[in-house]
């Protein structure tokens, strides 16, 4: 019985999962690819443009420059599959090492964003469907449009000019690390974290409202209300779950909008993670660096999609694997 | 009900209008009595403040003219989001087609070749389009054709999947046509429709990539003017004159809404349509 079950897992896992190394696979070879058609010698970024053709010769020749691209994209994967992403032409230092101290900014970044605007986007979606097309729906609607047209740079820019300089309290560049303190921290995660949730409270408040908005007219809803169960206990416990199937999925595609709107932020409030990695060494062509972290957030990309569909399974009885 | 459907269509006339000022901005901005975008304002040297009141909306951190600027920059913004839009959807639609119709192993690769796209947020990709490419509208155009691609097929193909097995393309097949002219003449028409309201939602994404990467100094080289760069360019005078970062950020805030409302009523009104029609 037991042997039976694990097949049909099985079953269901594999396809994904070759389905996943393919993209990754792919995802490696465009990286690479992409940047071997950059033009500008990476010797020269390395050296500086004073070097000499010996110098340079010798360059390549420890960094395999000469090798056909094909041999040097095998080279490359063949370590990252042994978990070796390189080292940095510029700094000497192994890819995974300044990925991993890049991620502590970036990771906390994107899960504070995350938090915050379910947080704020569960009870606005609840709400406005509540009383939908009600005054409080209405406005919303209109906060919502106006948000969602904003740019996440203005919106960083406005809340910088407000909360920064106007107001004050707030640190308008920079970072302070977690052993730093947890306050100097959260003070300085707070602008950039807070332009990130914003841009999300839009699409994922009204994906909520939507989807809450059909619920509310099944009959469970009207066989609850007509227990005269409290209206709360009614959209939170009883409407919530099973509306939540879109937004959870919406979240997990909104990782690659995060990150995206975290290159733009990290930028912007000077931040060191793994956005500013990124501008630095594409504009530095540290081929390297920008493959690893192309892969690293494509491996994120694809671990999100996987932990969604386990969400999904939590929410949703109906499409748990059942053995047969 | 009835002040609702009112103010919907207030915000649709505006948000025509607004598109229609952009277009005029870009086609025309040559043959406008502007000043030119690259050169100082006559009376303005280098130690004159920015925000240099006698010019209308006064004079960039340089001392050149916001509104020459601004207008030249409604040609960047809006090139970049009608070509990015359509390059986008031609591709979208030649993947997303295919992969509907012939499923199988042609519909699995193209996923995972899609899946690949998606897997690499956007702006990343942009970024590494932007820095191997010659700095210029051409190189963001292509850019962002790959990055909204993926978008377009798979809406391609889930609306290939819902006619594909309808009577008029079946009894095509019977005929004996061959796949490429059911592909052209019996389902290309009917997906292109589901298509077009998305298009303007990806026009509204593409300007704001666009400024993004402005902002981020891998747009296009100065001394062209573009609306995100302009914002970058107006940062550190955002005490003293709020104007060199309020107008171009206003001018992008109203085109991204107007894009957006375009779409979305272009996408309710086809849902009616479809609704009406079964």
């Amino acid at each position: 019985m037991s042997g039976r079950r694990g097949g049909t897992v099985l079953r269901l896992v594999l396809p994904q999962l070759a389905r996943t190394a393919a993209v990754l696979l792919l995802v490696g070879f465009g990286a690479a690819f992409l940047l071997d058609l950059a033009p500008g010698d990476p010797a020269f970024a390395l050296l500086g443009e004073q070097a000499t053709a010996e110098q340079i010769a010798a360059t390549h020749r420890a960094l395999h420059l000469d090798d056909p691209f094909l041999t040097r994209y095998w080279t490359w994967m063949s370590g990252v599959v042994r978990g070796d992403f390189g080292t940095s032409y510029l700094t000497g230092e192994p890819v995974m090492a300044s990925v991993a101290a890049r991620l502590e900014v970036t990771g906390e970044l994107v899960l504070l964003a995350l938090a915050g605007a379910l947080a704020v986007s569960v009870p606005i979606g609840v709400l406005t469907a509540h009383r939908a097309d009600g005054r409080a729906d209405r406005a919303w609607s209109l906060v919502s449009s106006g948000l969602i047209a904003t740019p996440p740079f203005v919106l960083a820019l406005f809340l910088a000019y407000v909360l920064a300089l106007k107001v004050g309290g707030l640190p308008a560049t920079g970072w302070a690390a977690w052993a730093d303190g947890p306050g100097a921290n959260l003070r300085h995660a707070a602008l950039p974290a807070a332009t990130l949730a914003l841009a999300l409270v839009p699409t994922y408040s009204r994906m909520l409202r939507a989807d809450m908005i059909a619920t509310l007219q099944e009959d469970h809803i009207l066989a609850a209300r007509s227990r005269g169960l409290p209206v709360r206990r009614i959209l939170f416990r009883h409407a919530l779950r099973p509306s939540s199937f879109s937004l959870v999925t919406l979240t997990g595609i909104s990782i690659g909008q995060l990150i995206s709107g975290a290159v733009v932020v990290e930028v912007l409030f000077a931040l060191p993670g793994l956005g500013q990695l990124v501008v630095t060494s594409v504009t530095a062509k540290d081929v390297p660096v920008v493959q690893g972290v192309v892969m690293f957030l494509a491996v994120v990309y694809c671990a999100a999609g996987a932990v969604t569909d386990v969400l999904y399974g939590c929410l949703d009885p109906r499409v748990r694997v059942r053995p047969t | 009900m009835r002040a609702r459907r009112e103010a919907d269509g207030l915000s649709l006339w505006l948000a025509l209008a607004w598109v229609a000022v952009v277009v005029a901005a870009a086609v025309l901005a040559g043959a406008l009595p502007l000043r030119s975008y690259g050169a100082l304002v006559p009376g303005v040297d280098a130690r004159t403040p920015p925000g240099w009141r006698p010019e209308f909306l006064g004079t960039d951190a340089i001392g050149r003219s916001v509104l020459a600027r601004v207008v030249h920059g409604a040609r960047e913004s809006l090139l970049v989001g009608i070509g990015s839009a359509a390059l986008a959807m031609a591709a979208g639609l030649a993947t997303g087609l295919a992969a509907g119709y012939f499923r199988r192993w042609v519909d699995t690769a193209i996923g995972v070749v899609l899946d690949a796209v998606l897997a690499v947020p956007a702006l990343v990709l942009l970024i590494a389009v932007a820095a191997v490419g010659r700095r210029g509208t051409a190189t963001i155009v292509l850019g962002l054709a790959v990055v909204g691609t993926p978008s377009f097929a798979r809406l391609a193909r889930a609306s290939t999947l819902a006619v594909v097995d309808r009577e008029y393309v079946a009894a095509a097949r019977a005929l004996g046509t061959r796949p490429g002219r059911i592909l052209r003449r019996e389902l290309l028409p009917e997906v292109v429709l589901r298509l077009a309201p998305f298009a303007f939602v990806f026009m509204a994404f593409a300007v704001v990539a666009e400024a993004s990467l402005s902002f981020l100094g891998l747009g296009l080289p100065p001394p062209a003017p573009s609306w995100g760069g302009m914002i970058n360019d107006g940062r550190p005078y955002l005490d003293g004159d709020p104007f060199l970062v309020f107008v171009p950020a206003v001018c992008v805030f109203l085109t991204v809404a107007s894009f957006t409302v375009i779409g979305e009523r272009a996408r309710r009104r086809f849902d009616a349509r479809e609704s009406r029609l079964r």
